[in-house]
């Protein structure tokens, strides 16, 4: 269950909008069940008492969408953040893709929130689902009230959640937390002790799958080209068809390249992946051997920061110990 | 109506199997996705597999002709193998009548080729849906799950799966499998397709009605405000599109192999912003035309070219699937209520 009661949002969402600090609201929208919230403006505090919703669903990261709403023109808009989406709006700042003066910041404490995706492997039918505690109460089609244990029911990114601290903000809701000791790259370390064959064959048999729907790069707070290279037919690599059932390697890998030093971890790309592709294991790869080459950094913990990757200093790695480290994994 | 008992479930596949290439969905830990059987596979229950079988007969990519160039003259090679005749196991109510939506696309005059191809080597085995779940709507276009469309139909209970040919192919499978089969009685079918009447009509999504859109409604819904709030946090991906069963917009594209080139055909989604792209520009320059041109193909333009029909069978895999929860059945609550003020 989250801390902080949806009443207590909506308040101070209709305080923001009524004292005209804000003029529009982004939040999340009642859908026909629990699980279905969907990212929408709201204008008025009719708006919010009718359709906003805060509980165990509202992943989506609205830092992202700030660059669009930023661009509207005049006016504040109010963005709702948990721990992880303050990294990745600090991150868009310190790539000047929105204006901060536009935004009201308030920060939510986050309790995890739940992939009903892994609710569906335990209960067919979902009707409603509400937290008890350390449980999931389920009410289903066909077997009555379930009850789970929540624990299971996060995802990859809550259960290795690396912080429950806000790094931003203009006003903090409830208690503030700390930075988590997340063993967050227990998998990455797992997938570097395979023999490159066995790597191989995991990536092939994760990214086959790929329909490439592009969800992971439309999602992603560090994806904010105006025009992909992907998109662009006259790129040469606009890559409509897959000439084999592993050739999407190339967009993932060089997506992943692409957002090294600047991807804070925030988890939104194998969130949205309707074929449950481990997309973030990538992007972890590269943070954890930038941790290892060049001390430890994370993206979008302070706005202004530079990527080691994109920052010379004398200490640097030499190119060749960073090939030679490599190869211990290899 | 015949039937085979569950534990004979693996000798019926094998014997389907001698005769034509058997597909059915199978469970893996990423959902259930059809494959080709081979002895061990088991059949899914699953509602819904990740992608959907439109696959077998409008592939995500295929190759359409080849051309070889030699000095000033282009040969064109006609790339087309003729389809082995394949049986698609397991195929649910809303995806048997996703077929017939796609018929009316491709075998229209001038029929595909590539498609009909398939499609004619094709016998389709439906299976009722024992237990729908809270994102089925395929009551709304008039798709009975208890009793699906298909060349065969089939009801699976505790101990048997029964078997009822509904057409010529059909009939010719079921009769060639005839030594693995017994004759059975109608009776447990019947008591099963009431107990899914019933299930179907407790679906939270029972009463979506689709009678507000449909053949003619162009100007009554393309202007609609409503599409602003509805499209207002579309991501513009194309997972919609892509798991959709009915999505059938392609392009046609040239690949330069070097020594030559590759004509191919692959989907594509009117969520993307290239999408239509013609020398003059995009003909939807925003996320809100794009993503009005979904919702207005299936429930508007379809329905008008094609007397009536939708192009939506209430799947609900846009409904699982999209990152932004944002669906058919939010676009037609809000715009049908609309209609009905």
């Amino acid at each position: 269950m989250q801390e902080i009661k949806r009443e207590i949002l909506t308040a101070k969402a209709a305080e923001l909008l009524e004292n005209g600090t804000v003029t529009r609201v982004l939040g999340w929208k009642r859908g026909e069940f629990d699980y279905d919230v969907t990212p929408a403006v709201f204008e008025s505090a009719a708006e919010l008492e009718e359709g906003f919703v805060w509980n165990d669903f509202c992943g989506a990261n609205f830092s992202k969408y700030l660059i669009k709403e930023t661009a509207k023109g005049e006016g504040k808009v109010l963005v709702f953040l948990k721990p992880c989406d303050t990294y990745s709006f600090n991150q868009l700042l310190t790539e000047h893709r929105f204006d901060r003066e536009k935004v009201y910041a308030v920060g939510v404490p986050c309790a995890g929130m739940l992939d009903i995706s892994r609710i569906k492997e335990s209960a067919e039918g979902v009707l409603a689902v509400r937290t008890e505690g350390d449980q999931v109460l389920v009410d289903t089609l066909y077997d009555g009230t379930l009850t789970l244990d929540r624990a299971e029911l996060l995802p990859d990114r809550c259960k290795h959640c690396k912080s429950k601290k806000h790094v931003a903000y203009d006003e903090l809701l409830g208690e503030e937390g700390e930075v988590l000791d997340s063993h967050r790259f227990d998998e990455v370390e797992a997938l570097e002790k395979m023999t490159p064959d066995e790597r191989f064959a995991f990536w092939q048999n994760e990214l086959s799958r790929c329909i490439r729907c592009n969800a992971c790069r439309d999602v992603c707070p560090a994806c904010t080209c105006e025009k992909c290279v992907f998109d662009n037919p006259e790129s040469g690599v606009e890559n409509k068809a897959a000439a084999t059932s592993f050739e999407e390697k190339m967009f993932h890998i060089i997506r992943a390249f692409h957002v090294v030093g600047r991807c804070t971890d925030c988890g939104e790309c194998s969130r949205v992946c309707p074929q449950h592709i481990p997309l973030h294991l990538l992007n972890r790869k590269f943070i954890k051997d930038i941790d290892n080459f060049y001390g430890e950094y994370q993206a979008g913990a302070e706005v202004g920061s530079r990527a080691p990757i994109v920052n010379y200093t004398e200490g640097d790695l030499e190119p060749g110990e960073a090939v030679k480290r490599g190869e211990t994994h290899a | 109506m015949r039937k085979v008992s569950l534990d004979k479930l693996d000798q019926l596949f094998a014997g389907i199997a001698s005769r034509e290439a058997l597909y059915l969905p199978v469970d893996t830990a990423a959902g259930a996705k059809f494959e080709r059987w081979a002895e061990g596979k088991q059949l899914s229950d699953a509602l819904n597999t990740v992608r959907s079988p439109k696959d077998f007969f409008f592939p995500q990519t295929e190759n359409l002709m080849d051309f070889k160039m030699e000095g000033k003259k282009i040969e064109i090679i006609d790339t087309r193998t003729e389809s082995e005749d394949f049986v698609i196991f397991g195929v649910r109510g809303c995806d048997v009548k996703s077929f017939e939506v796609l018929d009316h696309v491709f075998l229209s005059e001038p029929a595909d080729t590539y498609y009909k191809n398939r499609r004619d080597h094709a016998t389709i085995v439906s299976m009722a849906c024992l237990k729908p779940v809270e994102t089925c709507f395929c009551g709304t276009f008039g798709i009975d799950a208890s009793n699906p469309e298909g060349d065969i139909v089939c009801h699976k209970t505790a101990d048997a799966l029964y078997l009822d040919a509904k057409t010529e192919k059909g009939e010719k499978l079921l009769a060639a499998l005839s030594d693995l089969t017994e004759e059975a009685d109608a009776a447990p079918v019947e008591e099963q397709k009431a107990l899914i009447k019933e299930r179907l009509a407790k679906l939270p999504l029972a009463d979506l009605k689709a009678d507000a859109f449909g053949s003619g409604k162009t100007d009554e819904f393309f202007d609609a405000p409503e599409w602003k709030e509805l499209s207002e946090s579309c991501l513009g991906c194309g997972t919609c599109t892509f798991v959709c069963p009915t999505c059938q917009c392609y392009d046609i594209k040239d690949f330069n192999t070097g020594h030559g080139v590759k004509r191919f055909r692959c989907w594509d989604s009117c969520m993307y912003s290239e999408f239509t792209k013609m020398s003059a520009g995009q003909p939807r320059l925003t996320q809100l035309e794009r993503f009005r041109q979904r919702f207005m193909h299936k429930l508007v333009y379809y329905p008008t070219n094609y007397d009536g029909l939708f192009s939506c069978v209430g799947c609900g895999r846009c409904v699982a699937k999209c990152p932004i929860q944002m669906n058919i059945v939010k676009v037609m609550k809000k715009l049908g209520g609309r209609a009905n003020v």
